[in-house]
């Protein structure tokens, strides 16, 4: 058990969690709740194990999960904004379909190997001592992709005309309705945006992380994680991508508890009945539990909360 | 002159209109599954036949589809209490581990000894597993009640956490001889079947059905008189309608949202303990395929009308049924997804009136 | 382009809404560096045919030429490229992006990277021009009502505007605020801007408009005709279509003892700044205090911390007894009824029926609350009462109240607060948004609960509605009173100046 070890990681199985909350950031700033995460992901996972077993191809596998996820994300997209039907129980039926299509399409590709996303060195920075080996070392393209992408789409959210257009569509939909804003076009666009990161998530695990088909053990509830991940990081991709990293390196300790004989001096109970594993492997959504009642609180002391018009159909001309 | 599709906003919804969409909707789900079904090379009709004998076929296939619409039963009108104050209760499944767990306490300790009249064992499982539920619907109820902390998410983790917890204990305490599961119940601790009364009565003979649809019958009728007639019924409707307009009416919110989340458990532990005491009779890994997700469909598919749960969940008792023979197995998952989409889409024809007009009606 | 030809000529348009006719042939010419005035009741369709112009709705029929040329809308991107520009009377605006976002959403530069510096000074020299000041790197959330105004004017003249359509926007400013406003829109039409205000208040209309146009009931009853020999009683008639009396009659007031005592109340808002500072005042029964000021200085706070919707610090007494920071119930137990602000989001539960929303506030008490359950015959029979005796047009009283019009579910509300016989009746807003029938209807409601010794505090933004009922009119600025002066004593201009936090009268 070294920490070095645990913090690497970390930062790979957290890159996982940092797609998929950021995806839904990305969604809920423009006002629009996708629960179905979970779904998407699963989706994902399969799409890209599947195409790139099919294809020999990994590129095309991670293409092929962020547009199948992305495509259905259209459906809470059409059934949420056009058809004004609730968030939440849309986003539960993609969870139900997501997964369903996931699994039915997903038949028989347990065992199989396609290629992977391969790891590799940075060079140079790889040598740094500690920093080196837990950031710049034996990751794939996806993790080194996921250190620039969470301080890009802050920049982009908080800084660009785009991202100005988003988060007005989120806030206050009907002032950026008047201004000939498309209200609708930027919530399809962010709940595409949204599915296809979910989508990513999903390959990121099945191509990279811990590759494999394992049915719905792939994801094993991760989607839902983000989605708490979200609301701790109250809509910004840089504590999100933080938020997803400790998560990562949480769920790698807790792995690495149950192997020695000895811990801290003291005898490992989990050495001598394994079954007490159980327990830990509850400590990630405890944890979750718990992160979320601390966001909740420091949410409504800091009064920074979640975008205004969130989970409410914009129908023009009802409100003002 | 042209025709044009014209979407006209609905000032009044006709009564027969929200049933007859839902009932297309679920043929519609099956038309689209079945083509799904086509598509990975399965034969939709065969399958559809074989879904009807395997449902109604016989009065044994009927009292199989009976028993997987149990729990369904309950546990959607677990689901129904909650959603009807816009509480999203996503634990059930959750919640139906804790109930089975409770229930299976009173044999496993034992809290009474195992030759106790049949009536007290019984009832003492009713009780823990419906204490374990409302505990594990509590919890999320609590927290969204004093911290605001969002019951969706809260009631997922609890699932994972109820079916964590139940592994170790059949892993670990309980196991039967290092299987993953506890010894078979004594016959006291097992619900009455009509299979019981062969003997007497020749017709019931492997007729599986138990008395835990009775729970759901009474519990549907508890359920429908809170609803429609009960001081809480009335909070309940307005806190979903207008959680501001309830406050402002006076109603306890915290309070309500403690309670309702705790019925809500209860009876989802209710589901369990059925389960447990009806089929199982014994604690084992995966005793649920999903009914506490299944049963978030059957109450929004009966528009959280206590009664339209019970046949909801017969057709959906049905699929389960016919399900463990179909494969994939993601296949009743898939449908599940689709009728459930289909379904929202459809609310949005009790909204808005769809019309074909000559483009000169337009101005007059 | 000749100056001949008008800013904007909107002819026989129509539009439809289910159920509504909302403009009915109706026509519009404004002409170049006019000020024109759009007149009508709430529900006349002066929104309506604006956001037709604005390119928000489509209108079945009708022309409409902007600088003589024929133009078809299809979003309001497009009117904006024909130098359209409106002004809503809700701000369109985001709270959380500064004025500088808020001014460039929506425009097509910067394109992607934004330097917000170089636009903020961009900002500053149009404010420079129009005399319309507001600091471009604040957040909307910080600003003034008056402030958010300017920025909503600023908005549509960095987009070029030439024709400025304004949806009432004296409604939301204290008398000195629209002093200042009418500077500045006479000073954009005299550089030729063209401007169309859409108003209810009669005497704004004799003190600025040019030209003048009304409509009732989604017709023109008066056609572009210029301002001369219109009188106010003139106007109402052609707004309304019968005489108007511009004064319920009262009777003169017979005040009990003190029922409502209000001791150095603080609170916060919702943002967690300070609403209410160090208010104290008393409401004695069969008395009317009326509570005038700007809307968003402390008055809802005011009506909340007094019914139990928020907390606050300090003393609130209802009959000598202590009842600040007690849920809600104990402030109904005690006999305090509440019409609230915000009759949709917090009065009523729209899908619940009339009886159910009738009983909100009596369901636990005999005879339709009978322990457990609620005896739903009487219920109805209850609500059946109220719908004959307050007038309430619905099919029955199963009807949800979503579906009611403003005014009728404005009475489903008074009925129910009315009908518990209160000690102490809070009534915020009561008439707001209603037509002139029923907003006479509600007043004389109020005075005859006045005469039944009911101490009543009413809060509203209109001065003629507190004139009109108050007995003692308090004045509430930044969550302080500023003073409180005796109705009939009481001097519109005083009122106004202490509106704006200037004087202090003790």
């Amino acid at each position: 058990m070294s920490f070095v070890i645990i913090l690497h990681a970390g930062i790979a199985t957290g890159t996982v969690l940092l797609f998929a909350a950021i995806g839904e950031i990305f969604t809920e700033r423009s006002g629009i709740i996708n629960l179905g995460v979970e779904g998407m992901m699963l989706l994902g996972a399969m799409a890209g194990f599947s195409t790139s077993l099919a294809t020999n191809s990994p590129s095309l596998g991670v293409i092929a999960a962020m547009l199948s996820a992305g495509i259905l994300s259209m459906a809470h997209g059409v059934v949420t904004i056009h058809f004004q039907a609730d968030q939440v129980v849309s986003g539960l039926s993609l969870t139900f379909l997501g997964t369903g299509l996931a699994l039915v399409l997903g038949e028989g590709l347990t065992g199989q190997n396609p290629p992977l996303i391969p790891d590799f060195d940075i060079p140079g920075l790889a040598l740094i001592p500690y920093i080196g080996p837990i950031f710049f070392q034996d990751h794939s393209l996806l993790v080194y992709i996921g250190y620039f992408f969470a301080p890009l789409s802050w920049y982009y959210i908080h800084k660009t005309r785009p991202g100005m257009h988003l988060r007005a569509v989120g806030e206050k939909p009907e002032a950026a309705d008047t201004l000939g804003v498309s209200v609708y076009g930027l919530r399809y666009l962010y709940t595409f945006v949204g599915g296809c990161l979910g989508g990513l998530a999903g390959a990121t695990i099945s191509l990279s992380v811990s590759p494999g088909w394992y049915s719905s053990q792939t994801t094993s509830g991760q989607g839902w994680i983000a989605i708490a991940l979200v609301i701790f990081a109250q809509w910004n991709p840089i504590r999100a991508a933080l938020g997803g990293y400790l998560f990562g390196a949480f769920r790698r300790l807790i792995l690495d508890l149950q192997g020695p004989k000895l811990l801290l001096g003291l005898v490992n109970p989990l050495y001598i009945n394994s079954n007490l594993s159980f327990f830990l492997k509850m400590t990630p959504y405890i944890l979750t539990i718990i992160a979320l009642v601390l966001g909740s609180r420091a949410a409504v002391k800091k009064r920074v909360g979640a975008p205004t018009a969130l989970g409410l159909p914009f129908i023009r001309g009802e409100r003002g | 002159m042209g025709l044009r599709v014209k979407v006209e906003k609905r000032v009044d919804v006709p009564k027969w209109l929200p049933a007859v969409t839902a009932i297309g909707a679920v043929i519609l789900a099956f038309i689209i599954a079945g083509l799904i079904f086509k598509f990975i090379g399965g034969k939709p009709l065969v399958a559809l036949r074989f879904f009807y004998q395997a449902v109604f076929g016989s009065w044994a296939a009927f009292s199989d589809t009976m028993v997987k619409a149990t729990p369904l039963i309950i546990v959607g009108l677990a689901c129904a209490v909650a959603f009807k104050m816009r509480l999203w209760n996503i634990g059930a499944e959750g919640q139906f581990y804790a109930g089975a767990f409770g229930a299976s306490l009173v044999v496993l300790i034992p809290i009474v000894p195992m030759n106790s009249p049949k009536i007290v064992v019984i009832g003492l499982m009713i009780l823990m597993g419906m204490l374990f539920g409302a505990i594990w619907g509590f919890i999320p109820g609590f927290l969204k009640a004093k911290y605001n902390v969002n019951e969706i998410i809260t009631t997922l983790m609890l699932n994972y956490i109820a079916i964590l917890w139940n592994n170790f204990w059949i892993f670990d305490k309980w196991s039967d001889a290092g299987f993953q599961m506890t010894p078979t119940f004594d016959r006291v601790a097992w619900l009455p079947r009509l299979a019981d009364y062969a003997k007497e009565y020749k017709i019931f003979s492997g007729i599986t059905l138990h008395m835990g649809v009775l729970f759901g019958i009474v519990a549907a009728f508890v359920v429908w008189w809170i609803f429609k007639y009960s001081r809480w019924g009335y909070e309940i409707k307005l806190i979903g309608d207008n959680p501001k307009a309830a406050r402002y009416a006076g109603v306890n919110i915290v309070r309500n949202i403690i309670l309702v989340m705790t019925f809500s458990g209860a009876l989802a532990g209710l589901a369990g303990m059925s389960e447990i005491g009806g089929v199982v009779h014994r604690l084992q890994e995966s005793i649920s395929p999903g009914y506490g997700f299944t049963g978030i469909i059957v109450a929004w598919l009966a528009k959280l009308n206590p009664f339209m749960i019970i046949i909801v969940s017969i057709l959906f008792g049905g699929l389960i049924v016919a399900g463990r023979e179909i494969q994939p197995s993601g296949l009743s998952f898939l449908l599940q997804g689709i009728i459930l989409f289909i379904l929202i889409s459809s609310d949005v024809l009790l909204r808005y009136k769809i019309r074909i007009v000559r483009t000169e009606e337009e101005a007059v | 382009m000749s100056s001949t030809v008008p800013a904007v000529e909107m002819k026989d348009i129509v539009i439809r809404f289910p159920g509504v006719l909302a403009n009915d042939h109706v026509n519009l010419t404004l002409e170049r560096g006019n000020i024109h005035a759009l007149l009508g009741e709430n529900g006349a369709g002066k929104s309506t045919l604006m956001n037709a112009l604005a390119g928000l709705y489509k209108p079945v029929s009708g022309t409409t030429l902007v600088n003589g040329e024929l133009v078809d809308f299809n979003s309001p991107r497009d009117a904006i490229a024909k130098g359209i520009g409106m002004v809503h009377q809700h701000f369109m605006l985001v709270p959380t992006q500064t004025v500088t976002e808020n001014i460039l959403l929506g425009m097509d530069k910067p394109r992607f990277f934004m330097n917000l510096r170089k636009y903020d000074q961009k900002i500053l020299e149009l404010q420079e021009q129009y005399g319309l000041h507001v600091d471009p790197t604040s957040k909307i959330w910080q600003l003034s009502v008056g402030e958010q105004q300017r920025v909503e004017i600023l908005k549509t003249l960095y987009r070029g505007a030439n024709i400025l359509i304004m949806d009432e926007p004296t409604a939301v400013l204290a008398p000195q605020e629209i002093d200042e406003l009418m500077r500045n829109m006479r000073l954009m039409a005299d550089q030729g801007k063209s401007i169309i205000f859409i108003t209810h208040k009669l005497h704004e209309v004799i003190s600025i408009a040019d030209r003048l146009t009304v409509l009732r009931k989604g017709k023109v009853t008066a056609e572009g005709r210029s301002m001369q020999g219109v009188t106010k009683e003139k106007l109402a008639q052609l707004m309304v279509g019968r005489e108007v009396l511009f004064s319920v009659k009262k009777e003169p007031r017979k005040p009990g003892k003190i029922v409502l005592e209000l001791d150095n109340v603080f609170a916060k808002n919702d943002k967690y700044l300070p609403a209410l500072i160090d208010v104290s005042l008393d409401v004695r029964s069969g008395e009317i205090l009326g509570i005038a000021g700007v809307g968003g200085n402390g008055q809802s706070e005011l009506a909340e911390v007094i019914t139990g919707l928020r907390a606050c610090s300090g003393s609130i007494k209802i009959n000598d007894q202590e009842v600040s920071n007690q849920p809600p119930i104990n402030a109904i137990k005690r006999g305090v009824s509440h019409i609230p602000e915000d009759r949709t989001s917090v009065g009523t539960a729209p899908n619940l029926s009339i009886t159910e929303n009738s009983i909100m506030k009596g369901y636990t008490n005999n005879p339709i609350g009978n322990g457990w359950s609620i005896n739903f015959a009487k219920a109805h029979e209850y609500a059946r009462n109220l719908k004959e005796k307050y007038n309430i047009l619905a099919p029955s009283v199963q009807t949800p109240v979503g579906k009611l019009s403003g005014g009728n579910l404005q009475k489903v509300i008074l009925a129910r607060e009315i009908s518990s016989e209160p000690l102490l009746m809070v009534a915020m807003q009561p008439t707001r948004g209603l037509d002139v029938g029923a907003i006479e209807a509600i007043q004389i409601l109020l005075l005859q609960q006045r005469g039944a010794g009911t101490a009543i505090l009413l809060i509203s933004e209109e001065l003629d509605e507190l004139f009109t009922l108050s007995d003692r009119i308090a004045v509430i600025s930044d969550g302080k009173i500023m003073g409180i002066v005796d109705a009939e004593e009481a001097d519109i201009n005083e009122i106004g100046l202490m509106m704006t936090g200037s004087t202090v009268r003790e």
